[in-house]
């Protein structure tokens, strides 16, 4: 079947068989190698990207689903060479040691900050319990989840404020 | 935060890990993610019985799958003599099936075709037609003597693998004659699986014109694996090249050699094209090493004052099918010998016996140091019982019983010297930051008013940098390990080692270890690992084991390199060698001060600028064979309440202090000690592989088989006292397995200090909510 897919803002054409599922798609199709395969039964969330902005498990997605969509996957978050502050206080806080968990439970956390900022623990630890994280124990990641939160909005707030510059010049 | 990795005189330092940038940006390179020209993939058939005669197999209709190049069955491996492998434990295993299989999930044909769809397709149409016999699933039936023989391979015609014992019998016996109070308890430690997120897999790719075999393996021991390789299949051992990407975490799993790599290979050999085999979840679950499975009775012979005097271990040990164990070869039971733990006994008998059952092959794994974890938990356990007849409060048991700092070295009852430790600080330590004596009195008030919280102690001694070659070798090969350092002339350099990480931050804190000592900065350093071709012979990583061994070698190595950069200083400084002396950052003269020359400047003489006659470059190789293991130790405490309605154990408080010697990275040792208390978390409450009397495994993925998620994990508090080894370079003890070891009897002992007012000694993990609901409603808690 023919599909056309954005991913992480680029359109690809590409022709994959019905059953083909959109992690194999974006790994094997696209050489997007960020989401790994950890358990094959929607578990472990190592294959978690955003379709719409919505985070999915994509072992659980055909690729012929993501036909038309967007999706964004852990090689999308970085922007002109500046990583994004999740990625940052991930290598800052220690939220990660083997690594192959990170780009799925970096796109829950970024997706979790999309919405809202100033998260508590419990509203983290809730946010990220579809992906499994067998090496840090969590307690890092929280924290990094936690500081990425405060960046945000810090950079959310200045930018509010050069708008209101911006706008009072008006 | 951490902290940048441009800092000089890093060592004890958090710096920021120079592993991590590939990684938050989804560009680490595990297995999976490599792809050759022209490769082809291999599905696994495997058996739906656990004990079946195979009757015949059919792959006419499988083979004319388009897209199928090849399929092999056992058969076809008899007829290369490859069939059957040695393990690591010195027993034989099946690669493919002959004649019958002996645990569900056993690997019996394989098919290799164009695409991972194909091969999985294909291996669908394989028929085998089994003839299913009763499967021997309890480990007591199988060591019956009318017990039917499931390895009828072997000479021996039993299922009895192996005795082990350790200790004096006769003395135990007459302390334990003599003694005012005993104690007995049976543990089980159940059966478990290391399941690290990114399963087992492998590319081999067999050149047919050169002759070489480059094989890529998520392997935690790619220098050994190649050994084994070249031993098994015949091949020249320099004609294989063993590569060992990103590996998404390990845990002991990746150690052993599993039929799906031997049948890569020969596929590859047969084809000469590269074949890729990546396990399911499921594969990796029920077919690869499994860890634990000990059925232990432990006795403690005390006085009335809680002294302890003799203890004796009895221990019936289920390898599976075949013992498949990654353990050192002297030592079938691995270290289990360190289960007199922190005390000090005055005399010890211990006795292991392994037997087979047609359960998955395999043992040992699971962040583990062979087996200690097994001797952690029941020592901790039976202490505790002890503790609880005489009505002694927990710590004051320990400290009661400790090993005295002044007692180090420590010779103990089952032939270990431990290298030093400092255990009633460490349990001080513990006990003051959370509050020991205000917990115990809310407790009290607690009870009184009919509510269940409870306090659990674990003080445990490790055992690990396995090891001296005195003692350890796995299949004869010695378990030293290595390191090469090449300072290029600019002064930046390559450390390679003989050791795998996978995940611990192997490619910092060695570089901070070798920063250290050459007085550069961990920016400085390049470290590399896992690939045969460039990195020098070593054992790899597992048991705790980098630190200790290829940690010695680095810094070893680096001083080999600074005797000859303090020659080349003495002779830019234009002084003669004594005159020189070197501070950590620079090579001084003596008694003149400014006058001295950093190791980037010597580095550039090494190759431009050298003394008459001296050979030019600054490299050196240092193979170190550790005189001792090292034992580090801690003391973790635990706080639970438990819901009277529904038996669910909440884990209040937990904190965990560690005593690992020297510590290179605060922040990378206190994440693994986070990582290793999550699956001693794990494990207390939520993880079991059990059998059905079929042989049929019941937890065969991650929705039967749990692992903890953020949700239900503990918020983990940690701390730390420091006792240098006092025979490692530089003092450090290793420490990814410690929390593992330590945790599971602290989480158990407070459960069951819970409860105790029930008359409750003993629970047996993993601690399920229906376990604890059941004893609150047989106590009429609950109804």
């Amino acid at each position: 079947m023919r599909i056309t897919v954005t991913v992480n803002g680029r359109e690809y054409e590409s022709e994959v068989e019905p059953r083909t599922l959109l992690v194999y798609y974006l790994r094997e199709h696209l050489e997007l190698k960020g989401a790994h395969v950890g358990c094959d039964t929607t578990n472990c969330g190592a294959c978690t990207v955003l379709l719409n902005g919505k985070p999915v498990k994509s072992c659980t997605v055909l690729a012929v689903q993501a036909n038309g969509q967007q999706v964004m996957t852990v090689e999308g978050l970085e922007q002109d060479g500046v990583l994004h502050p999740v990625q940052q206080s991930f290598w800052e806080e220690h939220g990660l040691q083997c690594g192959y968990c990170t780009p799925g439970m970096l796109m829950s956390a970024y997706s979790l900050l999309e919405k809202k900022q100033d998260l508590t623990e419990e509203e983290i630890r809730k946010g990220i319990s579809g992906n499994i994280c067998r090496c840090t124990g969590y307690v890092n990641i929280v924290k990094a989840i936690q500081s990425a939160g405060r960046q945000m909005a810090e950079k959310k707030q200045l930018e509010q404020n050069q708008s209101e510059v911006i706008g009072s010049g008006n | 935060m951490a902290i940048n990795q441009t800092e000089h005189r890093p060592m004890g330092k958090s710096i920021k890990r120079k592993e991590d940038p590939r990684f938050i940006r989804g560009e680490g390179r595990y297995i999976d993610d490599i792809s050759l020209p022209g490769m082809l993939y291999m599905n696994i058939v495997r058996s739906p019985y656990a004990h079946a005669k195979i009757v015949s197999i059919d792959t006419t209709a499988a083979m004319e799958v388009p897209g199928v190049h090849l399929i092999i069955t056992g058969e076809d491996l008899a007829k290369m003599n490859l069939a059957w492998m040695p393990t690591l434990a010195g027993d034989v295993q099946m690669v493919l099936a002959t004649g019958k299989v002996m645990f569900q999930y056993q690997e019996v044909a394989v098919v290799v075709a164009e695409s991972r769809e194909v091969a999985m397709d294909a291996a669908q149409l394989v028929a085998v037609e089994y003839e299913a016999l009763p499967a021997l699933v309890d480990p007591f039936r199988a060591m019956q003597p009318d017990a039917p023989v499931l390895r009828e391979d072997r000479e021996q015609k039993n299922n009895h693998i192996f005795h082990w014992q350790v200790g004096d019998k006769d003395d135990t016996e007459e302390m334990f004659k003599s003694a005012e109070v005993v104690v007995k308890q049976d543990v089980r430690f159940q059966r478990v699986h290391p399941s690290p997120l990114e399963p087992c897999g492998c590319i081999a790719d067999f050149n047919k014109t050169t002759g070489k075999l480059t094989w890529y393996v998520t392997s935690q021991a790619p220098h050994a694996h190649r050994t084994v390789l070249a031993m098994v299949s015949g091949l020249p051992e320099h004609m294989i090249h063993v590569i060992s990407p990103d590996i998404g975490g390990g845990f002991g799993n990746k150690v052993p050699v599993y039929p799906g790599y031997v049948c890569a290979i020969v596929a590859s050999l047969q084809l000469g094209r590269p074949v890729k085999w990546i396990e399911t979840r499921t594969e990796n679950i029920a077919s690869t090493g499994f860890a634990r499975d000990y059925h232990m009775t432990a006795e403690i012979a005390a006085n009335k004052d809680g002294i302890v005097q003799a203890l004796r271990v009895k221990t019936l040990a289920d390898h599976g099918a075949f013992d498949a164990a990654a353990d050192p070869s002297k030592f079938p039971a691995g270290l289990f010998n360190i289960v007199t733990g922190s005390y000090d006994f005055k005399q010890a008998f211990v006795e292991v016996d392994g037997v087979y059952t047609n359960k998955a092959p395999g043992g040992v794994a699971y962040r583990c140091s062979f087996r200690v974890t097994e001797a952690a938990y029941l020592i901790e356990r039976t202490m505790d019982v002890l503790a609880q007849k005489l009505n002694i409060d927990a710590a004051d048991l320990r400290f009661r019983n400790f090993i005295k700092k002044e007692q180090f070295p420590y010779p103990s009852p089952l032939g270990w010297t431990y290298d030093s430790g400092d255990y009633e600080q460490t349990l001080k330590l513990a006990l003051d930051k959370i509050g020991y004596a205000e917990l115990r009195k809310e407790q009290a008030e607690k009870r009184a008013r009919g509510e269940y919280m409870g306090i659990g102690i674990s003080t445990f001694t490790e055992i690990v940098g396995a090891g001296p070659s005195h003692t350890f070798d796995i299949m004869g090969i010695k378990m030293f390990d290595s390191a090469e350092i090449r300072v290029h002339p600019t002064g930046k350099a390559i450390v390679r080692l003989g050791v795998r990480h996978q995940g611990q931050g192997h490619e910092t804190t060695f570089a901070q270890i070798v920063a250290e000592e050459l007085g550069l900065s961990a920016a400085d350093i390049l470290v590399e690992e896992g690939d045969t071709d460039t990195a020098p012979y070593g054992l790899g990583t597992y048991a705790s084991r980098s630190t200790p061994t290829a940690g010695g070698a680095a810094a070893l190595c680096a001083r080999r390199i600074r005797e000859k950069a303090k020659k080349i200083a003495a002779h830019l400084l234009e002084v003669s060698e004594d005159d020189v002396e070197w501070d950590g950052s620079a090579f001084n003269v003596k008694g003149l001060p400014g006058k001295s020359v950093t190791m980037d400047k010597v580095a550039l003489a090494a190759y431009t600028n050298l003394p008459e006659g001296m050979e030019p470059g600054l490299e050196a190789t240092y193979y170190y064979d550790p005189p001792n293991l090292t034992f580090p130790h801690g003391a973790y405490i635990c706080v639970v309440d438990i819901d009277n309605g529904t038996g669910a154990v909440k884990v209040r408080r937990f904190l965990a202090v560690d005593d690992c010697g020297t510590v290179i990275n605060p922040m990378i040792v206190e994440g693994q000690i986070h990582g290793g208390l999550t699956e001693g978390f794990g494990i207390a409450f939520m993880q079991d592989i059990p059998y059905d009397e079929d042989g049929n495994c019941l937890a065969p993925n991650w929705m039967d088989y749990l692992v903890p998620t953020a949700l239900e994990t503990p918020h983990w508090e940690t701390d730390r006292t420091v006792t240098p080894s006092p025979h490692h370079p530089i003092g450090a003890k290793g420490v990814g397995e410690s929390p593992n070891v330590g945790s599971p009897q602290a989480f158990v002992n407070a459960v069951v200090d819970a409860l105790s007012p029930l008359g409750v000694t003993h629970i047996d993990m993993p601690i399920y909510p229906w376990k604890v609901w059941e004893i609150l409603r047989k106590n009429g808690v609950t109804e």
